[in-house]
């Protein structure tokens, strides 16, 4: 075994993987919500068309996407690797447990948010990312050029109360995830200092509640603009 | 105080093991735990009926070898050892459910007793300075500031008992072994096997089977001697640094 | 037998020196070929193993905990006194050696002392090289205080843990060790009993506590560090698995136990809370610094307070009893531990003790939270008042604590020569376990020093003597001296087993605790002391024909290692209450009530008892023989101690 392989091989260097890799996807919620945010802009779709075109043909962007994608199937899968390893660590449960007591809900249950979350995103993905990829897209025409309306395609989607429903609990999900996971990735990384942790701890815990608040934004308003 | 004792037995490591119920009377709010265990297990005695075994030693919360998951927490409702548990803790009438630590990594011996010498293991994978006796410095000829000194014994003064591990829901040993990377890598002392250490205290404490760390603090907000988190964050750089910058292919 | 302390001739100062270069060597390449067996892990014990294995010896460590970190060393608090003179307030080899043969009431040996506080110095450095975090100054130097009314600040220490710090030292050596491969490590393994060959000890038997298996171990050389006995009056502060079994089957088997009375009973104790308790919880004699010692003057006010009738802040300053500050207007409150415990034991006795139990007296710090402020009491004391206040639940900033003297130490133990061998050839001791160096009453700080000189740095050299002139020729546990001791051990086993009496193993202990604590405690008589031999000799009678030990020896069984104890305690119980009926004198730890001074302070007999009392054992129902080894004093003056 290589000392690369061995390092990511313990226990250690998969947290490591994690954090890093939960670190890139906090920021591309970032990037993904603000382009998304375009959405919100009265103007029928253009910017958010123009913008997710844009994207779309940037190679950078493309090869950064395959990353993302990589990222996330690597954080699912030490996720997976490492909550083996940590139920075995234990196999005799305690017939009583006051958890509660000394550790947050969500950071006991990052698993569970994890999987829900998980559940969504291939929701979301098949949602849109497919149809924009694969799917037969509308059009529109901005200054002389045609764009695929996915701006369409997403307000169809979210005139459905279900859809919406499903975008807003999800995001709660995400909230939870992100509340104990922002911190976490810097404790995990080593980055823990007097002056510096309770700044991480606190833009941990206003970016886990004004991110995915963001997000659940769009759903709410785009049906309340489709009744 | 009249309770109910909700006690897992277990005859050896091979056997099932499961909870047997205990009523007793007459326990003095002045009592420890361990003190009415006492009174538990000389009413066993006198029955005929095996006592029930726990691990116990100083009774005073620095050996380190009492431990018992009490109602749901290691060493019971206060952040301290169960032998510096007091009975005047628990209501009139209450059912105490008492269980052994939990993991793979220690396993069951007998009843309430369980084997942790996974952790001497991981000492002795490199928690230590390598000086043989005799042929050292003068104690003054290594002046260490006040502060770093102050954090290392804080990191120093950890028991070993394993509350850490049973607290867990990974049960991972990651403060316990932390403490000790933590307080060698502060001092003077450490720094020349500074890279090893952390290499090789790792390398056990995955080898012993434990679990991961997902950073809840549940170790920490158990400990009986308030061994910080802070530990652990240091022991990842520690070995992230070494795992980058040694030699060892 | 003549006792041959081989206390090597010439100048104090130089003894050791010419010492150190007249023994022999064992050549490098031979080390390898010697198998030492060292029991217990304690300070002296994990020092030891430690330093051999460093050496190139082959070394087994025993300890009956399930970790070598857990030796009852570990609870010492206060600190290590070391002749380092950091302090530049006038300290020396030869004020350390002064204080402690005088602390020690000039009844132990100059020679053994005087290497203690020579190599003293050598342990701080060891511990700071293995990384012992000891508490420093803002220069980044080590700071130290002074501890147990020393007059200069030569103690080191690591806050209320020194002991701790210390132990986990020594155990990350042993460790080291572990992994070199040089030490084999058996955790939850007690010792039975020592097998001796040709006169010489060859080995040890142990039980697995987890298995029952009862185990044959050979070796050139025993090292026995197995602490003191102090569990043998049931209540101290000793841990509860802390025992005298080792030192005792060494004993039965021809190494003489010296000085067993010599037992130090430590002030500041938490009281008795009833008959329920376990053990006693210590705290650090600093709290005498600040805190006031008083009872009520009347024994009608002190029956109010025991009835709740009244509590001790409605007791007007005129009925208090200042007692310690009355007796000893010089020292007040800092007298040394002996004459501190002595009369809390008096004036409970009249009757003015302030618990429910009657065995309590105040501890008051009401002046100085007065006179500094609770933030400066809550600096110095604050985590001692924390324990005080986790274990009675009340608070003592509100309300007085109450304290009572405890059984801490025992200052007997297996008589050793200057090289720590016992009069068993091969057979050492080491730390508490044996008598050597703290006389009749051992100083603050000392013990931690005392353990880790032996370790470290004595027995690393005065081994390698005896191993160099045995030579390597391999040992094994084939011979038949092995199994005859399997067999006995095996017969005791199952004769505790088979007995099906009626009364637990406690049930004898707490008895016997009784008897010693009532009659071979803080004060002893002749009349008191025979009735007790006579108690003892029935309750051994008892044991034996109604002891009731659950269970079956293949398994852990925590009953069944308790009677093993519990009956070598009912054995050495006698053996003391012997030598304190011999030592008609009263000195250190040891007072006996018709030997004092018109003031009541212990009177010592120079004449007659300036000797080691060393007892051999004459086999099952004898009396034990009586040895002499004489201490000589070439370098002080004996003295009558006075604090008044």
């Amino acid at each position: 075994m290589s000392w690369v392989t061995k390092t990511l091989n313990s226990t250690l260097g998969r947290k490591l993987l994690m954090a890093l890799t939960g670190i890139f996807l906090i920021l591309f919620l970032v990037v993904h919500l603000a382009g998304n945010l375009q959405l919100l802009i009265p103007d029928n779709g253009e910017s958010f068309n123009i913008y997710a075109e844009t994207m779309a043909n940037n190679p950078f962007i493309r090869v950064v996407s395959i990353g993302n994608f990589a990222f996330i199937l690597i954080h699912i899968i030490y996720a997976a690797v490492l909550s083996r390893q940590n139920k075995s660590a234990r196999p005799v449960n305690y017939a009583t447990s006051k958890a509660s007591t000394n550790s947050t809900w969500s950071s006991r249950n990052m698993g569970i948010l994890g999987t829900v979350i998980l559940i969504f995103l291939i929701i979301h993905l098949r949602g849109f990312w497919y149809e924009f990829k694969f799917g037969e897209m509308p059009t529109a025409e901005y200054g002389g050029m045609i764009y695929k309306d996915g701006f369409k395609i997403v307000s169809e989607a979210f005139s459905n109360i279900l859809y919406v429903v499903v975008y807003v609990v999800s995001m709660g999900f995400l909230a939870f995830h992100l509340s104990h996971g922002f911190a976490s990735a810097f404790q995990t990384l080593g980055l823990n200092h007097a002056k510096y942790s309770p700044l991480i701890q606190k833009i941990g815990t206003g970016f886990s509640i004004l991110i995915p608040a963001l997000f659940a934004l769009i759903p709410i308003v785009m049906y309340i603009q489709s009744l | 105080m009249k309770l109910t004792l909700k006690v897992w037995r277990q005859k050896n490591n091979a056997d099932k093991g499961g909870f047997v119920s205990y009523p007793i009377d007459g326990i003095s709010k002045d009592m420890s735990f361990l003190e009415m265990m006492d009174v538990l297990n000389e009413q066993l005695t006198e029955k005929g009926e095996d006592p029930v075994h726990f691990d116990h030693d100083c009774r005073e919360g620095i050996c380190g070898m009492c431990s018992l998951h009490i109602n749901g927490k290691p060493h019971g409702p206060q952040q301290t050892t169960t032998c510096q548990l007091h009975m005047r803790s628990f209501s009139d009438g209450e059912t105490i459910t008492i269980e052994p630590w939990r993991a793979k990594a220690f396993p069951v011996v007998k009843d309430l007793v369980v084997d942790r010498s996974a952790f001497d293991r991981i000492i002795q994978a490199g928690g230590y300075v390598s000086v043989n006796t005799g042929g050292v410095p003068d104690a003054n000829e290594i002046p260490i500031p006040k502060k770093i000194a102050d954090e290392a014994f804080d990191a120093a003064t950890c028991i070993g008992c394993g509350a850490c591990v049973a607290a867990c829901k990974n049960a991972s040993a990651m403060l316990f072994t932390s403490a000790k990377i933590s307080q060698l890598a502060m001092l003077p002392q450490g720094q020349v096997e500074r890279k090893d250490r952390a290499e090789k205290m790792i390398a056990q404490m995955d080898a012993e089977g434990f679990g991961a760390c997902t950073n809840t603090g549940a170790c920490a907000a158990e400990c009986p001697k308030g061994i910080s988190l802070t530990n652990i964050a240091r022991m990842n750089r520690e070995y992230f640094t070494a795992a980058v910058t040694t030699e060892n292919v | 037998m003549i006792l041959d302390s081989k206390i090597p001739a010439g100048p104090l100062a130089e003894k050791w020196t010419k010492h150190k270069f007249n023994m022999k060597l064992v050549n490098p390449a031979n080390k390898r070929k010697y198998d030492v067996i060292v029991v217990g892990t304690g300070l002296a014990g994990a020092s030891a193993a430690a330093s051999l294995a460093e050496l190139g010896y082959n070394v087994k460590a025993f300890c009956f905990q399930d970790s070598p970190r857990r030796a009852h060393s570990i609870a010492a608090q206060g600190g290590i006194n070391a002749a380092k003179n950091y302090q530049n307030d006038g300290d020396s080899v030869f004020r350390l050696f002064y204080d402690t043969i005088k602390g020690g009431d000039y009844r132990a040996r100059e020679g053994n002392v005087y290497r203690l506080a020579e190599v003293s110095v050598n342990i701080i450095d060891q511990c700071v090289a293995q990384g012992v975090p000891f508490a420093r100054e803002y220069g980044g130097l080590l700071a130290n205080r002074s501890f147990g009314g020393a007059q200069v600040s030569r103690t080191f220490y690591a806050r209320g843990q020194t002991g701790q710090q210390l132990l986990l030292g020594a155990y990350s050596a042993l460790s080291r060790q572990v992994a070199n491969g040089k030490v084999k490590l058996y955790p939850r393994t007690e010792m039975m009993d020592v097998v001796k060959i040709d006169g010489h000890a060859r080995g040890i038997i142990t039980r697995n506590l987890i298995t029952g298996a009862i185990e044959k171990h050979a070796a050139h050389a025993v090292l026995l560090c197995t602490g003191g006995y102090g569990n043998v009056f049931f209540l101290s502060t000793n841990a509860m698995g802390s025992n005298v079994t080792a030192a005792w089957r060494a004993h039965k088997r021809g190494a003489y136990f010296a000085n067993p009375c010599y037992t130090q009973i430590h002030p500041t104790c938490i009281p008795v809370s009833g008959d329920h308790q376990s053990k006693l919880t210590l705290m650090s004699e600093s709290l005498r610094n600040d805190g006031r010692v008083w009872v009520p003057s009347t024994v009608e006010m002190a029956e109010k307070l025991r009835k709740g009738q009244i509590k001790a802040n409605d007791i007007p300053e005129n009925e208090r009893d200042y007692y310690l500050e009355r007796k000893y207007p010089s020292f007040g409150n800092l007298v040394p531990r002996d004459v501190a415990s002595r009369n809390a034991k008096y004036v409970c006795d009249e009757g003015r003790g302030v618990n429910e139990t009657g065995e309590a007296v105040f501890l008051d710090f009401r002046d100085a939270i007065k006179r500094d402020g609770e933030d400066t009491i809550r600096a110095r004391y604050g985590n001692l008042f924390d324990m005080y206040q986790q274990i009675t639940g009340e608070n003592p900033y509100q309300v007085p604590m109450m304290i009572y003297p405890a059984v801490h130490y025992t200052m007997g133990g297996l008589w050793v020569d200057y090289n720590l061998s016992t009069t068993i050839p091969g057979l050492y001791a080491l730390g508490e376990a044996n008598f050597s160096d703290h006389g009749a009453n051992r100083l603050g700080a000392s013990a931690l020093m005392q353990g880790l000189a032996d370790g470290y740095f004595v027995i690393p050299y005065t081994v390698g003597d005896y191993l160099a002139q045995i030579g390597p020729s391999p040992v094994n546990a084939d011979h038949p001296e092995f199994d005859k001791s399997i067999q006995e051990v095996n017969d005791r086993i199952q004769k505790l087993l088979s007995i099906k009496g009626s009364r637990t193993v406690d049930y004898f202990h707490k008895k016997l605790g009784k008897i010693m604590w009532n009659e071979c405690g803080m004060a002893r008589t002749a009349e008191g002391l025979k009735q007790a031999k006579a108690d003892i000799k029935a309750l051994r009678e008892e044991f034996w024909k109604d002891v009731k030990v659950l269970g079956e020896n293949e398994e852990l069984n925590q009953s069944l290692e308790k009677a093993h104890r519990v009956a070598d305690f009912l054995e050495l119980g006698e053996l003391m209450i012997d030598d304190a009926f011999n030592r008609e004198e009263s000195c250190g730890g040891h007072f006996r009530e018709e030997y004092q001074t018109p003031e009541g302070e212990a009177l010592r007999d120079d004449e007659n008892f300036a000797y080691v009392a060393a007892w051999k054992y004459l086999g099952e129902g004898q009396e034990e023989e009586l040895h002499k080894e004489p201490l000589e004093f070439e370098n002080v003056k004996l003295t009558q101690r006075s604090y008044k």
